[in-house]
């Protein structure tokens, strides 16, 4: 694991199960009846949100309080952003309020990237969503979810996702969910599916380690997790298909077509939903439905990357790793 | 004017030469020439080639001073070896009538470094709507040629057509830049396999062939000539292929950087790299050099676009799309296509010298190295290696995507009229 | 807060001061003195510190319960995220924290490691227990200590005292972990 996160892309198998055992020992702070650990005191964490995204902001702040880190949230509607003050002032300025890391959500692909490699900052970097490119905390939490679930939270400790079937419906184009996450299940060992019409599938898609399908239908039934992604009703004005209705009927995942998915299967939602779109009521509402448990995940998760990455001695050099998946005996 | 003898020159590539400036014109080209109290320059071992000509090139004065004047990009065009530049009209005003044209025609003149020879835009305001009064333009001092709306296409078909129609009256040529709008609405780097992982807004090939196969066509149809900006895709080429081999009158440049780098470059995020047409894939760079070498693309044209540092120290889809050229473009061409063996230097001084000028109509430039020619007049030492330090450029802006790359070649002298502009490496 | 040394090639020059006949005598002996102190044990519960902490503690249960013949609770305390020394070295995978069903409140928590050395580790799990709950009284069991405290720190149950110098180190192996039950005593390279 490097010293930033950028990209589900840079974690290698060993890097991401050890994310998911730490996460699954920070899952049981949360049963405590006191959440917080002091292993970040002392440490300053700021939020910089430059797209407004109340559920990830929430969640990181949850995770970086529960390690009592010094927290700063900053966001560019009323900032100096929007007097327009450029990304590397504004992050140079939050560096010399000495902070240790920045979490990251911006419109534009790369912008974490560049923040992490253009010697503008020395903090260390989290992309918390950048422009369709990646939000490598949204896999990490998905991917954790569907080990629970389908290998099982004590049975899962030191597992990956060998040979489940992970389907990804939805407008694939825009989305930094969906590649962040056939990056990391794909190095986890699963076998993903992407459904879409053809018009939400990037061109130069062939290269991604996954299958392509735009039948929703015939990849149901051989599931093991079905994860719909969220459709803006704006994408219909540009012609990617040409009404809600038919969207809903080809690609949306409603009762009936649930009930052809195995048994142990889950459906799953980075959220927010849009009910009727690509997910009626019924399946949201669902036992099978994993939404909330997502929310509830995606807190222990960014524990354990802020852990891993600020927990321990700041590693100078940008490609020695920070994390050793080994345990360390000493104490 | 005093006398200059260059001594030993390969002229074009060949047997070594002496060739004997007088004034502003060629005395004579031979060997073992001498002059009494002539100043000699030893050329030996270097190449010499007519003073190169630019076809494309933003100076951006008026309105964008902080990234580059016309005395600065001059002054660049000189280092590189260029006697003349063709300047884009998106400038603040834009050059859309004889008063801004003649005015950068005028600081050209003045500062002397380079013959500046305006665009004129096609359409007021390059806003794609209005023929933009294109005859005043060129019986005014400046005497435009070339019009286009270089930045922005000229998207509207009865537009582009009538543009065509019109500069017949006085030999005109319209430059397009081929790119379908729609395609490429929010476009940030060429659509394929590499955008697809990168999450950026795909500019597809499409976009620029469906133009160019439309404007061909065109030209075809009502008998007119067009050159096509920038061409960087392997199917422009097989449409200008096509196109030439059914006799229609059009021309084609590349740029260099699109002979050299890919979109693989993008992965870095650098907007060093971001550039309009984007760059595209090692598929298509070999396309373009192959296209260049056969002469289905006529010429090389810098595309010299100076961007302030601001404008590129920022994230990917907050920085300006262009990259600077003229003092790097010989290099790369030597890179690209002489040391791979694809063209010879007289084959170079066809494609930035005389079939520039030709398609440009520039008086005076991409002439004949012999006795009687104006003293347009440049030497390459091709031996040189080194890595590109843009801190040492006379641009006012520095967005080369070629910092620290070694490349070969270095450009030694140039001469303006028999006026040396640079001297062993160094402006005067 | 280091206690002791795990690096393998001290091993060969280690000599054994406990044999795996002795670790189990002076556990069958800590036991006795638990149920002394603690009146009966009836609200003891055990927290073994991990790695090896965890195996002791496990082994202690047992022999509690065959003096007392009841249940003993007994779990692991991770004190990773509570240590003093986390920004002196790389970040470390986490060990589990998994506390009996009733848990502390109330109850007479006895710590359990291999090696007390500094106190740290202690001080570390004494913050730990903090944010769990409110112990009666805390404990402290270990199989070795080997002094050079730098914290007001002491056992309540001491399996071996051990005198060493700095330049030495204690090394404890469980058969659960490394195959065999031995206190090894080495010098540590340079």
């Amino acid at each position: 694991m490097q010293r930033h996160l950028i990209s589900a892309a840079d974690l290698t198998r060993d890097d991401a199960v050890l994310i998911l055992d730490t996460a699954e020992e920070m899952a049981r702070v949360a049963d405590r009846p006191i959440k917080k650990l002091p292993t970040l005191r002392g440490r300053t964490i700021v939020n910089l949100f430059f797209e407004d995204s109340t559920r990830t902001r929430i969640s990181f702040e949850a995770a970086e309080k529960r390690l009592s880190a010094d927290v700063i949230n900053f966001t560019a509607k009323g900032s100096s952003v929007s007097k327009g003050e450029s990304l590397k002032d504004t992050a140079q300025t939050l560096e010399a309020m000495g902070v240790d890391a920045v979490v990251i959500r911006h419109g534009a692909s790369g912008a974490p990237y560049r923040l992490a490699t253009s010697g503008w900052i020395d903090a260390a970097v989290i992309n918390a969503g950048d422009g369709t490119h990646q939000h490598p905390t949204q896999a990490l939490l998905d991917a954790f979810t569907m080990r629970r679930r389908l290998v099982g939270r004590d049975a899962g400790i030191g597992q990956d996702l060998s040979g489940k079937r992970i389907t990804i419906v939805g407008d694939i184009l825009h989305s930094r969910v969906a590649r962040s996450n056939v990056d990391l299940l794909h190095t986890l060992g699963a076998e993903v599916t992407l459904v879409a019409p053809p018009t939400l599938v990037p061109v130069g898609v062939e290269t991604w380690p996954c299958e392509i399908a735009y039948d929703l239908d015939s990849t149901l039934a051989k599931s093991d997790a079905v994860m719909m992604l969220r459709v803006q009703r704006e994408r219909m004005n540009a012609a990617f298909f040409p009404t809600e209705r038919e969207y809903s009927r080809r690609y949306g995942l409603d009762g009936d077509r649930m009930a052809r998915m195995p048994e142990h299967a889950i459906v799953m939602h980075p959220g927010p939903m849009v009910r009727g779109m690509e997910i009626t009521a019924e399946v949201a509402d669902s036992d099978r439905c994993t939404v909330v448990e997502q929310v509830a995940n995606g807190v222990s998760i960014r524990m354990a990357v802020l852990y891993l990455l600020l927990g321990g001695a700041v590693v100078d050099s940008k490609n020695v790793p920070a994390v050793s998946p080994t345990r360390i005996e000493e104490k | 004017m005093s006398k200059i003898l260059i001594r030993g020159a390969k002229v074009l590539g060949g047997e070594p030469q002496d060739v004997l400036i007088d004034g502003s014109a060629i005395e004579a080209v031979g060997a073992g020439l001498s002059a009494e109290g002539a100043e000699v320059v030893d050329a030996a071992g270097k190449v010499l080639l007519p003073g190169l000509v630019d076809l494309h090139t933003h100076l951006r004065e008026p309105g964008r001073e902080d990234s580059e004047t016309v005395l600065t990009g001059t002054r660049a065009a000189a280092s590189g070896g260029y006697t003349a530049v063709f300047a884009m009209a998106n400038t603040f005003p834009v050059a859309d009538t004889a008063g801004v044209v003649e005015q950068v025609y005028r600081l050209g003149q003045q500062h002397g470094y380079c013959d500046v020879q305006p665009i004129g835009a096609v359409t007021v305001g390059l806003e794609g709507r209005k023929l933009a009064e294109l005859g005043a333009m060129h019986e005014s001092a400046a005497g435009v040629t070339v019009f286009s709306d270089d930045g922005k296409c000229v998207d509207d078909a009865v537009i582009m057509r009538r543009a065509l129609e019109y500069v017949k009256a006085f030999g005109g040529v319209v430059a397009q830049h081929a790119q379908e709008p729609r395609l490429t609405e929010g476009a940030q780097m060429n659509e394929g396999v590499v955008s697809a992982e990168l999450g950026l807004g795909g500019w597809p090939a499409v976009a620029e062939e469906s133009i160019i196969a439309r404007d061909v066509l065109l030209a075809e149809h009502v008998g007119s000539r067009v050159h096509i900006c920038h061409l960087s895709t392997a199917g422009s080429v097989e449409i200008v292929r096509w196109a030439k081999s059914r006799g229609i009158d059009v021309t084609a440049e590349v740029t260099p950087h699109h002979l050299l780098l890919t979109d693989e470059l993008v992965r870095s995020y650098n907007p060093v790299y971001k550039v309009n047409p984007p760059l595209r894939t090692q598929r298509d760079v070999l396309a373009l050099r192959e296209a260049l070498a056969d002469g289905t693309i006529d010429i090389v044209a810098t595309d010299h676009a100076p961007h302030p540092h601001e404008d590129k120290d920022c994230e990917w889809a907050a920085a300006a799309m262009g990259m600077v050229g003229l003092e790097t473009a010989l290099s790369v061409v030597q890179e690209t296509m002489v040391d791979t063996g694809l063209l010879d230097w007289a084959g170079v001084a066809e494609r930035m010298s005389f079939k520039p000028a030709a398609i440009g109509q520039a008086r005076g430039h991409g002439r004949p190295v012999s006795a009687g020619e104006p003293a347009n007049l440049m030497l390459v030492d091709t031996e040189y290696r080194g890595s590109v330090d843009p801190a040492g450029f006379a641009s006012r802006s520095r967005n080369t995507p070629y910092e620290g790359r070694e490349l070969p070649g270095r450009v030694t002298h140039t001469w303006l009229r028999g006026k040396a502009t640079l001297v062993d490496g160094k402006l005067t | 807060m280091d206690k002791q040394d795990t690096s393998d090639h001290q091993a060969s020059d280690a000599r054994p001061v406990l044999e795996g006949p002795d670790i189990a005598r002076v556990l069958t002996r800590i036991a006795h003195e638990i149920v002394e102190r603690a009146k009966g044990a009836d609200d003891v519960v055990l927290l073994g510190i991990p790695t090896r902490g965890v195996f002791l503690a496990q082994r202690l249960a047992v022999k509690l319960e065959e003096i007392t013949d009841r249940r003993i609770p007994v779990g692991s305390l991770d004190i990773t995220m509570y240590r003093d020394d986390l920004r002196m070295h790389p970040p470390r995978a986490l060990a589990r924290t998994e506390i009996p069903g009733d848990g502390i409140d109330g109850r007479l928590v006895v710590l359990v490691d291999d090696v007390l050395f500094s106190g740290r580790t202690i001080r570390a799990a004494l913050d730990a227990l903090n944010d769990i709950g409110r112990p009666r009284a805390v404990q402290l069991a270990v199989l070795v200590d080997r002094g050079h405290r730098e914290l007001p720190i002491r056992a309540d149950y001491v399996g071996k005292n051990l005198p060493t110098s700095l330049r030495e180190t204690v090394k404890v192996q469980l058969a659960e972990e490394d195959g065999r039950d031995t206190v090894l005593l080495g010098v540590k390279q340079t």
